[in-house]
C-alpha cells in the first residue's frame, strides 16, 4: 500500500512504504505543505499503533514553524498511542525550529477556567454571585440616597458644571426626537381609538382618553425610555470606558469620591431633565391628538375643554413625580453598570446592554408600583 | 551581534514623505530593511517611529514615495493583491491588542482560521507550537485579561507569528515592562530571528534592549524630518556626530535644550 501526495511544485509529498518500512516526507514543509500531508501523515501513524515508527524528512527542503509543529504534532500522537515516532534526516537548521516548538517538562498551571465543577458546585457558586452583586447593589443604593442626602444639604458639593454638560446633552439633545414620537404617539392613539368609538358616536371621549393616558402613563414612561436607550446606555458606556482606561481608579486613589464626580451629576441631571421631557412627550402627544381631532370635524376649543375637564392637575403632577423617580432609576442604573464593567471592549459592550435592560425592567416594575400606589391612595 | 542578515533588502522605502493636514512628519526618507536582520527604528517623542511603521504595514497612506515589500509596492496595491503583500508580515501593537473575548490560543489560531485551510488539529497544534515558541505554554485557554502586560506581548507575537510571517513588525516591545521581562522578550525576539530567519522591523527608545538585539538602526529626527544616523548601535555609540545621537546613546543630559529635542 503505497500512498502518494502531492500537489503542485511547491507542495509537500508523503510517501508510506508497505510491512512498517518508514515513513517519508519530502518537499517544503510550511504551512500550505503541511495542509497536504496532514491528514495522510496522522492515518499513517495511527496505522502503526503502539509500534516505533521512523519518519524519513531527510528529502524536506524547507521547514517552518508551521512545518516544525507539525513534525512535534505527529511525534505526540505516535506517543499517545503507545508507540514512537523516530525523526531521522531532519537538517540542523531545522532541528533547531523543532526544539523552539517542542513541549517543555514543566508546563504552567492549567488555566483556571478549564478545570470542571459539577452542578451542585456551579449552582452555588451562581447564587453566591447572585447574593454578592445584590448586595453590592443595595450599598450602591445606600451610598447614593446619603450622597443625594448631602447634596440637597450642602448644594455647594455639587459639580454644577458637570451637571449642567450633562443635562445639555441627555436634555436639549433628546427633545427632538423625544417630540416626535410624542406627536406620533398622540396622533396614533387617538386615531387606533377614533375608529372603534365612531361606532358608539363617542369619538368626542377621545381627547378624554388621550389627555388622561398621556399625563398619567405614556408621557413620563416614553421620556424614562428614550432616556434609558439616549443617556442611561451612554452613562454606562462612558464611565465603563473610564474604568477599564484606569481613570475611575485614578479618581479613588486621587482622593476623589466617584460618586460625587461621576454619579451625582448624571443623576441630579437626570432628575431635572426626565421630567421636562415628561412635559414635551405631554404636549407634542396632545398636538397630535388636536391633528386627529381636528380632522374628525370637531372645532379646536371642544379638543382643549375636553381635556382640561378630563385630566386634572393632580393626573399631571402624579406623572411629574412619576418621571423624576425614573430619572433617578435610569442614571442610577447606567453609572452604576458602567462601574460594574470588567477588562476589556466586550465588558463595555455588556454593561451598555444591561444598563439598558435592566433601567427599562426597573422603569415598567416602578411604573406598575405607582399604578397599585396610586389606586390605593385615591389619586 | 553575529548578524544572520544578507545583503538582499526584503524592505525598501523610498523617498517617504508623509504628512498630517500642514504637518510634515518625515520628508523623503529613504532606507532598505536586509532579510534575516533586526532593524530597529529610533528617535525621539513625536520624531514619527510610529508614524513611520504604520506606513510600512500599509495602515497609512504616504505623501509621497514609496514602500517595497521585495518586489511588491504595498503603497500601490489594492485589493486582493494588498491583503497577499499583508500576509507576507505579522504585527504586534503596542499594547498586544490581543481580542478580549477570546482565549490566547484562540487569538493565535484565528489568521490560520481566516487564511489557511488546514484540518481543525493541525491548527490547534500549530497554535499550540507558536505559544510554545514564545514561553507561553500552559497558559493556552487563559483570556488576554487574565495575563500580564510581558505574557501579552509575548501572546501578540505568537497571534502575529501565526501565518509564518518572513517580516515581523513590533510597536515598543519593551514599553511598559520591568527590564527582566524585558530582557526575555529581547530574548524571544532573537531565537525567532536566528531560527526561522524572520526580519524584525522595531520601534523602541529602550538602549539595553537596542544593544541586545538592533543588526542595524536608523535615527530619526524632529527637527529635520530626516534620517539623522543609522548603522550597528555600537558603532554609533562609538562614532556618532550628531549632538543628538551621541546623547541618546551615552544618556546624557543637556544644558543646551536646543538640542535636547526629544
Amino acid at each position: 500500500m503505497t500512498a502518494e501526495f502531492s500537489s503542485g511544485p511547491r507542495g509537500a509529498r508523503l510517501e508510506v512504504r508497505p510491512g512498517g518500512g518508514p515513513i517519508s516526507i519530502s518537499g517544503r514543509l510550511d504551512g500550505a505543505g503541511v495542509g497536504e500531508v496532514w491528514d495522510e501523515a496522522v492515518a499513517a501513524v495511527d496505522g502503526c499503533a503502539g509500534s516505533p515508527v521512523e519518519l524519513d524528512v531527510s528529502a524536506v527542503d524547507y521547514c517552518d514553524g508551521a512545518g516544525a509543529a507539525f513534525l512535534v504534532a505527529l511525534e505526540e500522537r505516535a506517543r499517545r498511542r503507545g508507540g514512537s515516532l523516530a525523526i531521522a534526516g531532519l537538517r540542523d537548521e531545522f532541528a533547531a525550529i523543532l526544539g523552539m516548538v517542542a513541549p517543555g517538562e514543566d508546563a504552567a498551571a492549567a488555566p483556571s477556567g478549564a478545570s470542571r465543577r459539577n452542578p451542585v458546585a456551579l449552582l452555588g457558586a451562581a447564587v453566591l454571585d447572585l447574593v454578592a452583586s445584590l448586595r453590592e447593589t443595595v450599598a450602591y443604593v445606600g451610598e447614593l440616597t446619603v450622597a443625594l442626602a448631602g447634596v440637597a444639604m450642602r448644594p455647594s458639593q455639587l459639580r454644577f458644571k458637570d451637571v449642567m454638560l450633562v443635562s445639555e446633552r441627555a436634555g436639549i439633545g433628546a427633545i427632538p426626537i423625544v417630540a416626535l414620537i410624542g406627536f406620533l404617539l398622540g396622533l396614533i392613539l387617538s386615531f387606533q381609538s377614533a375608529i372603534p368609538m365612531q361606532r358608539f358616536g363617542a369619538e368626542v371621549f377621545v381627547a378624554d382618553l388621550l389627555g388622561i393616558s398621556l399625563l398619567r402613563e405614556l408621557g413620563p414612561l416614553m421620556a424614562a425610555i428614550m432616556l434609558t436607550a439616549r443617556s442611561g446606555s451612554a452613562f454606562a458606556a462612558e464611565i465603563g470606558t473610564m474604568k477599564v482606561n484606569e481613570e475611575v481608579d485614578a479618581l479613588t486613589t486621587m482622593g476623589l469620591d466617584p460618586m460625587r464626580f461621576l454619579i451625582l451629576p448624571r443623576v441630579v441631571a437626570a432628575v431635572i431633565v426626565v421630567p421636562v421631557l415628561a412635559m414635551i412627550t405631554n404636549v407634542a402627544g396632545l398636538a397630535g391628538g388636536a391633528l386627529m381631532f381636528s380632522s374628525l370635524g370637531f372645532p379646536f376649543v371642544t379638543y382643549v375643554t375636553r381635556v382640561v375637564e378630563a385630566a386634572s392637575l393632580t393626573d399631571f403632577l402624579g406623572g411629574i413625580f412619576k418621571a423624576f423617580v425614573f430619572g433617578i432609576i435610569v442614571a442610577a442604573v447606567g453609572c452604576q453598570r458602567g462601574l460594574g464593567t470588567g477588562k476589556g471592549a466586550g465588558a463595555v459592550g455588556l454593561s451598555t446592554t444591561s444598563s439598558v435592560v435592566t433601567g427599562i425592567t426597573l422603569i415598567a416594575v416602578v411604573d406598575g408600583v405607582f399604578a397599585v400606589a396610586f389606586y390605593v391612595m385615591g389619586i | 551581534m553575529a548578524a544572520p542578515a544578507n545583503d538582499e533588502p526584503i524592505i525598501s522605502v523610498e523617498n517617504l514623505t508623509a504628512r498630517f493636514g500642514s504637518n510634515l512628519i518625515f520628508d523623503q526618507i529613504s532606507f532598505q530593511v536586509m532579510r534575516g536582520e533586526v532593524f530597529v527604528i529610533l528617535g525621539g517623542s513625536g520624531s514619527g517611529k510610529s508614524t513611520m511603521l504604520k506606513h510600512m504595514i500599509g495602515l497609512y497612506e504616504p505623501a509621497g514615495g514609496r514602500i517595497l515589500i521585495e518586489e511588491d509596492d504595498i503603497t500601490a496595491a489594492r485589493g486582493a493583491e494588498r491583503r497577499a503583500i499583508m500576509q507576507r508580515f505579522g504585527v504586534m501593537y503596542q499594547m498586544g491588542a490581543l481580542f478580549g473575548s477570546m482565549t490566547l490560543i484562540e487569538n493565535v489560531r484565528l489568521p490560520l482560521e481566516e487564511f489557511s485551510d488546514l484540518p481543525r488539529d493541525a491548527m490547534d497544534a500549530i497554535a499550540a507550537s507558536k505559544l510554545r515558541m514564545v514561553g507561553l505554554e500552559g497558559f493556552e485557554g487563559y483570556m488576554p485579561a487574565d495575563i500580564s502586560g510581558g505574557m501579552a506581548k509575548r501572546a501578540a507575537i505568537a497571534r502575529a507569528m501565526a501565518l509564518d510571517p518572513e517580516i515581523l513588525f513590533l510597536d515598543e516591545p519593551s514599553a511598559g515592562l520591568d527590564p527582566i521581562t524585558s530582557a526575555e522578550l529581547d530574548q524571544t525576539i532573537l531565537r525567532l530571528s536566528r531560527t526561522l530567519g524572520v526580519t524584525f522591523v522595531v520601534v523602541t527608545h529602550e538602549l539595553p534592549s537596542i544593544y541586545a538585539i538592533a543588526d542595524r538602526v536608523i535615527m530619526l529626527d524632529k527637527e529635520t524630518k530626516k534620517i539623522i544616523a543609522s548603522g550597528p548601535p555600537a558603532e554609533l555609540r562609538d562614532t556618532a556626530t550628531h549632538p543628538w545621537v551621541r546623547k541618546f546613546f551615552h544618556r546624557e543630559v543637556g544644558d543646551d535644550t536646543d538640542e535636547v529635542r526629544a
